[in-house]
């Protein structure tokens, strides 16, 4: 299972991988923006995105699209501190499979993630 | 500045400190600030575009500064380098990010975050002052966070609460 943490703030890279890791997923690819995670995913698709919305260079938002033009299927989580109703329906009308909302305990996002997969029906 | 608009920023600030740090946030009486001299020596600063513009500025004293972007890096920082700049912008991000949800009827943009290092330091902006300043206290150290924001376009009411109308939208998408 191919993970991939795209956020600029590698704080909440790091944060994101403890939570991975303690539910056993070690295989973890980073970008910094949506067009640092363009560019690693030319060479293969991971089997899981969780995906900030504010991003210098390129948002979290034009990079879900971006994806969905490659692939339906792939599960994209939106971890970010956009909260509003009105954004929550954009991001889901591009394509993102559930929404965490930072700040998120560790709990949170935890069970967030085991939601999208067991939903998508990944095999973990 | 219209105080009004304090409360989002105060519930903010304690939900991103006990969910994110597991540090409980007192405040001292809100005061309007009308110098654009930093209250401190370290500054993550939010631009809000949109129904509001204006910037939030969190400033801390360098050790508290220290003790609280290790505390939610879960590392400890001995010196103000590119990883410690990082939490501290990260922490305005989410401060600045969770109060604009609350700000009623307001549909309001954040900037990425800058930090700016440096005792005596100056965030100059005439649209930004006044700024109504909160001091903070944790148990590892204060700070204040100053919110200068001006509202541009009358804000457009709905009863049903942020999070309530997400949780909704969330569930509805997972069933």
């Amino acid at each position: 299972m191919k993970i991939m943490l795209v956020d600029d703030s590698r704080t909440i890279r790091n944060i994101e991988k403890n939570v991975l890791s303690q539910l056993g997923y070690t295989d973890i690819l980073e970008a910094e923006d949506g067009i640092e995670a363009l560019n690693q995913i030319a060479s293969g698709m991971p089997d899981l995105f969780l995906v900030d919305w504010n991003m210098p260079n390129m948002d979290g938002l034009t990079l879900v699209k971006k994806i969905r033009e490659q692939d339906k299927n792939v599960p994209i989580i939106m971890v970010t501190t956009e909260a509003e109703k009105t954004r929550v329906v954009e991001a889901i009308k591009a394509g993102v499979n559930n929404y965490v909302v930072k700040p998120f305990t560790t709990e949170t996002l935890g069970g967030k993630i085991k939601q999208t997969l067991e939903k998508m029906g990944v095999p973990a | 500045m219209d105080v009004r608009y304090i409360n989002p920023f105060m519930s903010s600030i304690k939900n991103v400190f006990s969910t994110m740090l597991n540090l409980e946030v007192s405040f001292d009486k809100p005061n309007l600030k009308t110098d654009a001299k930093a209250s401190h020596d370290v500054s993550g600063i939010i631009g809000l575009s949109g129904d509001a513009v204006g910037a939030v500025i969190m400033s801390f004293p360098k050790p508290a500064a220290l003790r609280i972007a290790g505390a939610l890096a879960g590392v400890t920082f001995r010196e103000m380098d590119e990883d410690f700049a990082d939490a501290i912008g990260e922490i305005a991000n989410m401060v600045a990010g969770n109060a604009k949800k609350d700000l009623e009827g307001l549909n309001v943009s954040i900037s990425v975050p800058s930090v700016i290092i440096g005792q005596n330091h100056q965030v100059k902006a005439t649209k930004l002052l006044p700024r109504l300043a909160i001091p903070c206290s944790t148990p590892i150290g204060s700070f204040i966070v100053e919110v200068g924001m001006k509202i541009v376009n009358k804000p457009k009411i709905n009863s049903q609460s942020q999070e309530q109308a997400v949780e909704e939208l969330v569930s509805s998408v997972m069933e």
